[in-house]
């Protein structure tokens, strides 16, 4: 979770301060969901993200330097260069794909999940998806065909209550995302996301079923955004005080509160570790400012396989 | 004799009881067999496991389709009527067709579209289009357009064990279409443009439905003594414009017929290839038969005016002749 912070503040400070171009999604605030999803998953589990997605694959065991030189477009990004923040990959861990199309990604893992399913395989997918989400096209048809074939995918669902500006209760006839779960025959559950804890337990659960042949769920995390939606966000849709409020309730304050309380780590530890995976995202961005640019004669190659 | 919707069905049922990994998805495809029969009987061979009868969603059955192609399946989708597929763009567009480019050889999308496509049958506006050039202006997705029964069975063949996403276009009106031939399996590559009959006077390119209208031209125009070459395109994108420069290098004039709004298809496409590569050869201006630019109506009447027939080419290659 500290990884995904610091690699999210680094990036949005390179984006801000222009080093990099084009634009970005960090995820500050909302590491819990990533991480407590990949611990509640099994290595053969498949995941897709959407545009902010960084959490979800550093969580899934991404190198954070290849993550890092596709953000500079660089030859070693995981994507070459050609996918940028929002499109990167990693088959071999399960990582399949971020996506610039809210709720582009719904379908496919459930395709994924269809595969599982023919192949008798106990594997399960997992599929990240934000609050804006909720009202495509691709949601309600997805969520009807997954219940009705009882395949084995789980719907991750980060309410961080704005769709970009635009609050929940403006967006939503009804804010309450789990009753749409409902009326598809499949579970659908709210839960605090900014408890690593609780999303774990929660997610192992639903994995659990769908696993072994009881089919999807819809979990709503609520959470919250930090940062702005994108790079040159001001925020103007909320206030101070309102983030000030959702800081306190953060997902790292809370483990690290947890983690000394119950003896884990020390403050003194708490200082090193930070210092460690600082020194990590550091070395992420001399990686990515040393590697170069993809060449251009290699601009038509790959468009078919 | 086999007809065009016999040798489709035949290609996917010998595809399907060869790999594993091929299946079938789509609206009314089980016991129904597809709304025109093409599926029919592959349920009852196959199993509800992969011959998958889905709701009203072509979005997100297409998308699924997607990922179960990214996970090693080859699904084969059917679009009951082409100006369905309007529903499943950013499917294709946005993910299907980039995939590759963005995230290299890991990931692969083995997919067919079958999008049956075409008016001719009094269906209206919203049941007779061939949308086909908005996924020619895609990178990434690959169309093809078979217009024979042979060309029917071996493309879809090809189209299954291809590793990208193809639309293979289907025209309603050559599903009845019975031709002797001997279908066999193999696994062939989709090969580009294809030269049906030599001749030195006018070549006439076409695609779908409109290549078997020009062949029946090309016999009317034999009695007349006018010799044509007929270029079937087959593979619409990428294009294989090489056998089409060719042709038009010899005889110095062409006909394009395609069942297409005029504007900005693939005619159009074709057209601007010859002049910016063989200007030099050309004796007379490129000549294209296509649908005007406005929507296919209902009526019988209104309908035929719009698409090009045999007596059309005949009188287009007759002006173009004596020039």
């Amino acid at each position: 979770m500290l990884l995904i912070r610091c690699f999210e503040e680094t990036v949005d400070e390179l984006f801000t301060t222009g080093v990099v171009a084009g634009t970005v999604h960090t995820c500050v605030g909302q590491e819990a969901v990533a991480v407590g999803a990949s611990s509640a998953l099994q290595k053969t589990d498949v995941v897709t993200s959407n545009h902010r997605g960084h959490g979800h694959f550093i969580a899934k065991g991404g190198d954070i330097r290849r993550m890092m030189a596709e953000m500079f477009g660089k030859a070693d990004g995981y994507s070459g260069g050609r996918g940028g923040s929002q499109l990167m990959a990693d088959y071999k861990l399960g990582f399949m794909g971020g996506n610039g199309i809210v709720g582009g990604s719904i379908p496919l893992a459930a395709g994924m999940a269809l595969r599982f399913k023919q192949q008798k395989k106990s594997n399960i997918a997992a599929c990240f998806i934000g609050d804006g989400s909720v009202n495509q096209g691709t949601f309600h048809e997805t969520l009807n065909m997954a219940a009705l074939w009882k395949l084995p995918v789980l719907f991750l669902c980060e309410n961080n209550l704005y769709a970009m500006s635009t609050p929940v209760a403006e967006g939503n006839a009804n804010t309450d995302f789990a009753v749409r779960a409902a009326s598809y025959g499949m579970p659908g559950v709210s839960v605090d996301g900014n408890d690593f804890f609780t999303v774990k337990e929660t997610i192992r659960g639903y994995a659990g079923l769908a696993r072994s042949g009881e089919g999807p769920a819809f979990i709503e995390f609520k959470t919250y955004r930090f940062s702005g939606h994108s790079r040159g966000d001001q925020r103007l849709y909320r206030t101070r005080e309102e983030e000030n409020t959702w800081k306190k309730k953060g997902p790292l304050l809370r483990m690290k509160k947890y983690l000394i309380q119950n003896d884990v780590i020390t403050e003194d530890d708490d200082r090193k570790i930070k210092i460690s995976v600082r020194k990590k995202v550091q070395e992420a961005v001399k990686f990515s400012k040393a590697s170069p640019y993809p060449d251009k004669e290699t601009l038509l190659e790959g468009v078919y396989a | 004799m086999v007809s065009y919707s016999e040798a489709i069905r035949q290609a996917m049922t010998d595809c399907m009881k060869q790999d594993p990994d091929v299946f079938l998805m789509g609206e009314d495809i089980g016991v129904y067999g597809g709304a025109f029969g093409v599926s029919r009987g592959m349920l009852a061979q196959f199993g509800p496991e992969r011959v998958i009868n889905t709701p009203l969603s072509e979005g997100s059955f297409v998308g699924m389709a997607i990922g179960a192609a990214l996970t090693g399946g080859r699904p084969i989708v059917e679009i009951m009527f082409m100006d369905f597929i309007t529903l499943a763009v950013d499917q294709l567009v946005n993910q299907a067709a980039k995939l590759h480019y963005v995230y290299g050889k890991q990931a692969r999308c083995p997919l067919v579209i079958r999008a049956v496509g075409g008016a001719g049958r009094n269906y209206g506006p919203t049941h007779s289009q061939n949308l086909e050039a908005w996924f020619c202006h895609t990178p990434g997705l690959k169309v093809v357009a078979p217009s024979s029964v042979e060309d029917a069975y071996t493309m879809m063949q090809e189209a299954i064990y291809d590793d990208n996403p193809v639309i293979f276009l289907e025209h309603k009106l050559l599903y009845p279409i019975k031709e002797d031939c001997i279908l066999k399996p193999g696994k062939t590559k989709l090969a580009g443009s294809k030269r049906l009959q030599k001749g030195g006077d006018i070549t006439i390119v076409s695609y779908s439905y409109m290549t078997y209208e020009a062949r029946a031209a090309v016999q009317i125009l034999q009695k007349q003594g006018i010799s044509v070459d007929l270029i079937d395109l087959r593979t619409l994108h990428p294009l294989d414009e090489t056998i089409i420069l060719e042709s038009v290098k010899n005889t110095g004039k062409v006909l394009i017929v395609a069942e297409e709004p005029r504007s900005c298809g693939i005619s159009a496409e074709i057209s601007s290839r010859i002049f910016e590569q063989v200007y030099d050869y050309i004796d007379a201006p490129v000549h294209r038969l296509t649908l005007p630019d406005v929507p296919i109506s209902a009526s019988p009447s209104l309908e035929k005016a719009a698409m090009p027939d045999r007596a059309a080419i005949v009188r287009a290659v007759h002006e173009l002749c004596s020039k």
